[in-house]
């Protein structure tokens, strides 16, 4: 259903062309759980950002569900089904919780219950959320957590997560990789999700490192491990210790 | 009233036809109904245009309308309104003003109201400034409010200016005695050529008083905004000015605040922020299927709202 051709993406740095994403290629089928891992700054955030159409690429091309997507523009990629939670989501003054629920689930009226469903999913009370808003008076984690909830609530074909557990408790943790092995196990949606935490890496299908701007490994959870824990393997400077902290 | 005047009324003070309670609503400079209510007496001035409104101490849970609508072209007005709330009270006034101007010569109000707080009373003041018409002719609207909070009083004004006002210059000033509290919610939105002007005044007298200003402010196309917000502390107090500005196309904001501790136990705080829409906000909209336009749209009224 997602089909990433040699993409690539560069910036002009200093008059020097420095390759972010450099031929990228991926495969994802309906229903797959993938998992997309690798070294800060290898390209993840920017590989999923040009997925949405929120970073135009200046190479290859980019197939969802057989249709070139590769130039359409954001709005036109979220109505077709891709949505994205940002690793790092903005804050809204004056915006609240249930607006952007509301905007998400494409609802008019969306729901006390509608909404308690959805923040339960992410390990928040609703009722104590739903009237707040998403600005600097919720803490990074709650901002985090509202923002899985607003890309559940698209309930679109193809999920991607960007480090959904940076910042989120441990209860919290175990609440959202529940709610994404339920989701997993229904089979609609494609989920690609940007992670370092070893609890997500087996829900994964299928595992992706990215390093350097490349794919560096894919395959199964068995088959890439390995190569994640081995802090020999270069371009992949893993700390087992760091990992599991 | 016709179909203008309950559009008006809507748009201003959310009302579909005749308020509950103590009411006066002003057309072109006459009144087109009034009630006082066993506790709260409307009374019409007798040097000056304008009304004296009179809220018994203790009086609580009740509400005075007094919306003012102006259909006419070319007309210009000066109210003044006073209102005398009494200890303990617990009030909502809901006042505002409404200009369809479909001539072409400009259709003027400007209102002064006057606040005497008693001891511990509580007021929650909301005006709302609109002004339609397909005419010509300009829309103002100069609003002065003044506030006199006696010991432990608290008020809460909430004050919009939604949409079509071409000329606006807003005065307030208040001043709060010992307990005594203010909170001041500001929202302005300018479009087209149109100017507006705030200069606030909050004096903090007496110990423990405090203020509160959060203003927050669109301006698009070539409109211009200006602001002058001051807080003096005269006393052990608290002073918060919050200014939030989104400017837009060609628009121009200026804020020049002022705070000023005439004691040495006075907190003053003031912050002001102007810029355009954050990229990242627009872009997580879309993310959910808006379009540029619609995550704008968006983004403004929850900011104003
Ligand atoms: N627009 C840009 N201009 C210049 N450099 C960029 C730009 N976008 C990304 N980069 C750089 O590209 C690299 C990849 O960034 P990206 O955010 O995709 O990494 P990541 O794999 O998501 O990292 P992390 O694990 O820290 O989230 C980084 O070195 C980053 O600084
Ligand atoms: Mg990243």
């Amino acid at each position: 259903m997602l089909e990433i051709k040699n993409l690539s993406f560069e910036v002009n740095e200093g008059g020097e062309a420095v390759g972010i994403l450099r031929g990228v290629d991926l495969t994802a089928e309906k229903g797959e759980f993938l998992v997309v891992t690798g070294p800060n700054g290898g390209g993840k955030t920017t590989l999923a950002k040009a997925i949405m159409g929120l970073v135009e690429p200046t190479g290859g091309e980019i197939l969802f569900n057989g249709q070139d997507v590769t130039h359409l523009s954001v709005t036109e990629r979220a109505n077709l089904g891709i949505s994205y939670g940002f690793q790092q989501p903005p804050r809204f003054k004056g915006l609240r919780v249930r607006d952007l629920l509301e905007l998400a689930s494409g609802k008019k009226d969306i729901t006390r219950d509608d909404c308690c469903l959805l923040l339960n999913k992410v390990g928040l009370c609703a009722g104590d959320y739903i009237d707040r808003e998403i600005d600097t008076s919720l803490s990074g984690g709650e901002v985090k957590r509202i923002e899985i909830a607003s890309v559940l609530a698209r309930g679109s074909e193809l999920m991607i997560f960007d480090e959904p557990e940076a910042g989120i408790d441990l209860w919290s943790f175990s609440r959202l990789t529940e709610t994404f092995r339920a989701l997993h196990a229904t089979r609609e949606n494609t989920i690609i999700v940007i992670s370092h935490q070893e609890r997500i890496i087996e829900l994964a299908d299928k595992v992706i490192l990215i390093a350097d701007g490349k794919v560096s490994h894919a395959g199964t959870k068995e088959e890439i491990l390995p190569f994640i824990f081995d802090p020999t393997n270069v371009g992949c400077a893993y700390d087992r210790k760091a990992v599991e902290k | 009233m016709n179909e203008v005047d309950l559009k008006l009324l809507m748009e201003i003070a959310k009302l579909e036809s005749v308020p509950q309670g103590a009411y006066n609503i002003r057309k072109n400079g006459e009144s087109a109904g009034r009630a006082s209510s066993d506790t709260i007496e409307i009374v019409s001035k007798t040097d000056k245009p304008g009304i004296d409104i009179h809220v018994k101490a203790g009086t609580k849970n009740e509400s005075v309308h007094i919306p003012v609508i102006l259909t006419e072209t070319a007309y210009t007005e000066t109210v003044y309104n006073d209102f005398f709330i009494g200890d303990d009270a617990d009030i909502l006034i809901v006042a505002g003003c409404g200009i369809h101007n479909g001539g072409c010569n400009t259709t003027q109000h400007d209102g002064v109201h006057t606040f005497y707080l008693g001891k511990n009373a509580r007021v929650k003041y909301v005006e709302r400034h609109y002004g339609e018409g397909e005419g010509e002719g300009k829309r103002v609207m100069n609003p002065e409010t003044v506030a006199y909070l006696d010991e432990g009083a608290y008020m809460e004004l909430e004050t919009t200016q939604i949409k079509g006002v071409d000329d606006t210059v807003r005065k307030t000033y208040i001043e709060c005695k010992k307990g005594a509290e203010v909170v001041i919610n500001e929202k302005l939105f300018t479009h087209d050529e149109q100017h507006a002007e705030s200069k606030m005044d909050i004096v903090l007298a007496g110990e423990d008083a405090s203020g509160r200003v959060i203003s927050r402010s669109v301006a698009r196309d070539k409109s211009s905004q200006i602001f002058f917000p001051s807080v003096t502390g005269r006393a052990s107090c608290f002073g918060h000015v919050q200014c939030d500005s989104i400017i837009m196309d060609g628009a121009t904001i200026k804020s020049i605040p002022t705070v000023a501790a005439e004691h040495p136990e006075a907190t003053l705080v003031h912050e002001a922020a102007i810029g355009k829409i954050a990229g990242e906000q627009l872009q997580k909209l879309m993310t959910l299927g808006l379009t540029r336009e619609e995550a704008e749209e968006k983004i403004l009224d929850g900011f104003m709202r």
